[in-house]
């Protein structure tokens, strides 16, 4: 009957057969079935991105950009048309705002050093939120060490939502730029960005909006939230790694000075005087990722062919079934409970540390994150030094839930007294 | 989890649990922290160094099992040992966990289920990192990354 119960969910049903599209979630690890939970980390590939990628090597491996023979034309194509369709799967304006780097720390990177760099001085500040991961911490501090800027800190509320009076009351003349992250990778809250862009710009304040964990899970419209950069990376939409997007508004990249020199970036180049290429080519120096940009228009096409509001909804029910479950574990404590948050579940265990909490899980095939997901300064507010992770996929399952709450259990009999 | 049980055995978790010679030690003349960025294990190790021999030892820290049962085994060990048998222990534990090593002997025997679990090798190394940086008396943090 219990069985009977589960698979009559709608959403699950689906998720089982969106599953068959993902080969490596048939491996077995430890002799048990795989139960992938880290997809926070990077999420599992489905067989139309890994053959996309062969078959750009398998049948018109060439460089884009240069040659006049066949090979090159169509890989320049494949390239190019991959732009497209990241202009549509988050409304930009025109493809020539999206640029292809290495990922959303390179994304962060490019703005603060080109965009930054160039505009900040001595006395100016950056506003950041306390739940922000590393790579949209470093680059700014970075920044504030060449310029003299300052980092000026929204806190986060015990529930680990941003404190929206808190940061309205950072803003002022001397704020330069606002970034914020999307969606929390540690606590799953979804932040209000919408909002937080509004009152930047009432300041006359641009804003970088971090979409690594936002962009799976919703539906991300770069026009309607009005961010005047976005930065995403591909092996978290099902795609590729290596590859990942910044999104800028096209006045704003024009203005900005170039971000690493080489090939492809160039209009002419003299030893006496270089012209630089045009948008978007002008930040993309050197060949670029082609096999995984290519990839990661494979992801977006498999994406589209799944309806966001199906998506959506089976993320929260995971999460809705998930969080009581484990929240019902005695000694358990679930760090980050947003009223509006993703399927991305921190938690520790009282009398067990974080990590062996990992290898016991793994034991039993559950696959999660543990430590400090690369936001300490989050991790010191909440007062622990590290948590398990778990973070859903389109591919989970209720199943899965089970099997993790199962293996959450299993340890905690290993550590009883 | 045969590996499972060698790792958690009854003796780490007792370690865990009720760490031996946990807290400060008043009158240490050589200390060092160790830190493991990876999982956040951190730990601040006290010695009472005389004659170049270690008369007492405690520690504080967070950790997990494996890290803090490791401390605790540690300064049971190194007490009243002289600098250099407390540095040939460290390279005994060493060599047992990272694999190719025959087994420390005594008590400490019971870190060698680390050595399947290579993930968990800092974890179990970290307090002897730190110790042989207090008799360097290295004054930064240690990590063991
Ligand atoms: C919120 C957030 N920002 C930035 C990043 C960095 O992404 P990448 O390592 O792909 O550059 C991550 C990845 O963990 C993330 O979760």
């Amino acid at each position: 009957m219990k069985i009977l119960d589960k698979l009559m969910h709608h959403d699950d049903v689906q998720a089982q057969f969106w599953r068959t599209d993902f080969p490596v979630l048939k491996s077995r690890v430890h002799g048990k079935p795989l139960v992938y939970l880290d997809n926070a980390a990077t999420t599992q590939k489905p067989l139309a991105v890994i053959e996309a990628e062969s078959d750009y090597y398998l049948n018109y491996n060439a460089n884009v950009h240069r040659g006049v023979h066949a090979l090159s034309l169509r890989a320049t194509e494949a390239y190019e048309e991959v732009r497209v369709k990241v202009q549509h799967l988050i409304n930009a304006v025109s493809p020539d705002e999206i640029i292809f780097v290495r990922g959303t720390t390179e994304a962060i990177n490019l703005v603060a050093q080109s965009y930054g760099r160039s505009r900040l001085q001595a006395g100016d500040e950056i506003v950041l939120s306390e739940m922000e991961h590393h790579s949209n911490i470093v680059p700014w501090q970075i920044l504030c060490q060449q310029t003299g800027a300052k980092l000026r800190i929204i806190p986060v509320n015990d529930l680990g939502e941003l404190q929206m009076e808190a940061y309205a009351d950072l803003l002022n003349e001397h704020t330069r730029l606002v970034a914020v992250t999307h969606v929390s990778n540690s606590l799953g809250t979804i932040n209000p960005v919408k909002a937080i862009v509004a009152l930047a710009h009432e300041h006359g304040v641009p804003v970088l909006v971090d979409g690594a964990q936002a962009i799976a899970h919703l539906p991300v419209d770069v026009r309607d939230m009005d961010c005047d950069f976005y930065a995403f990376s591909a092996h978290k939409l099902y795609g590729p790694t290596g590859v990942g997007v910044l999104y800028g508004k096209a006045a704003l990249l024009e203005a900005m000075p170039v971000y690493q020199g080489g090939g492809d970036m160039i209009n002419s180049v003299s030893f006496g005087e270089t012209t630089f290429n045009v948008l978007p080519f002008k930040f993309e120096a050197g060949t670029p990722n082609i096999a995984g940009v290519i990839g990661l228009g494979a992801a977006i096409d498999y994406l589209g062919s799944i309806e966001w509001d199906e998506l959506v909804a089976h993320d929260r029910a995971l999460l809705a079934y998930a969080t009581p479950l484990l929240a019902s574990v005695s000694g358990l404590r679930i760090i980050g409970n947003a009223r509006d948050k993703i399927g991305i579940l921190s938690f520790v265990l009282e009398g067990m540390h974080a990590h062996d909490i990992g290898t016991l899980l793994d034991s039993e095939g559950v696959a999660i994150r543990t430590g400090h997901h690369c936001t300490m300064p989050l991790m010191q507010r909440f007062g622990v030094p590290a948590t398990a992770r778990a973070s859903f996929a389109l591919y989970n399952t209720r199943q899965e839930v089970d099997a993790l709450v199962e293996a959450v259990y299993k340890a905690k009999e290993v550590f009883r007294p | 989890m045969n590996d499972l049980r060698e790792l958690y055995q009854e003796t780490i978790l007792d370690h865990y649990r009720q760490p031996r010679n946990a807290g400060r030690l008043v009158g240490a003349n050589r200390t060092a922290e160790g830190y493991n960025p990876l999982c956040g294990d951190k730990v601040k190790l006290y010695l009472k160094v005389e004659d170049g021999v270690i008369r007492d030892v405690r520690f504080e820290g967070y950790g997990c099992a494996i890290a803090t049962a490791s401390a605790s085994l540690m300064t049971e060990c190194i007490k009243g040992k002289s600098e250099a048998e407390a540095l040939q222990l460290m390279e005994s534990v060493h060599a047992m966990v990272a694999g190719g090593g025959t087994s420390a002997e005594g008590k400490l025997a019971v870190l060698a289920g680390v050595r399947e679990f290579p993930q968990r090798v800092k974890c179990a190394t970290l307090a002897w990192h730190t110790m042989k940086a207090a008799l360097d008396n290295v004054e930064e943090a240690v990590t063991t990354q």
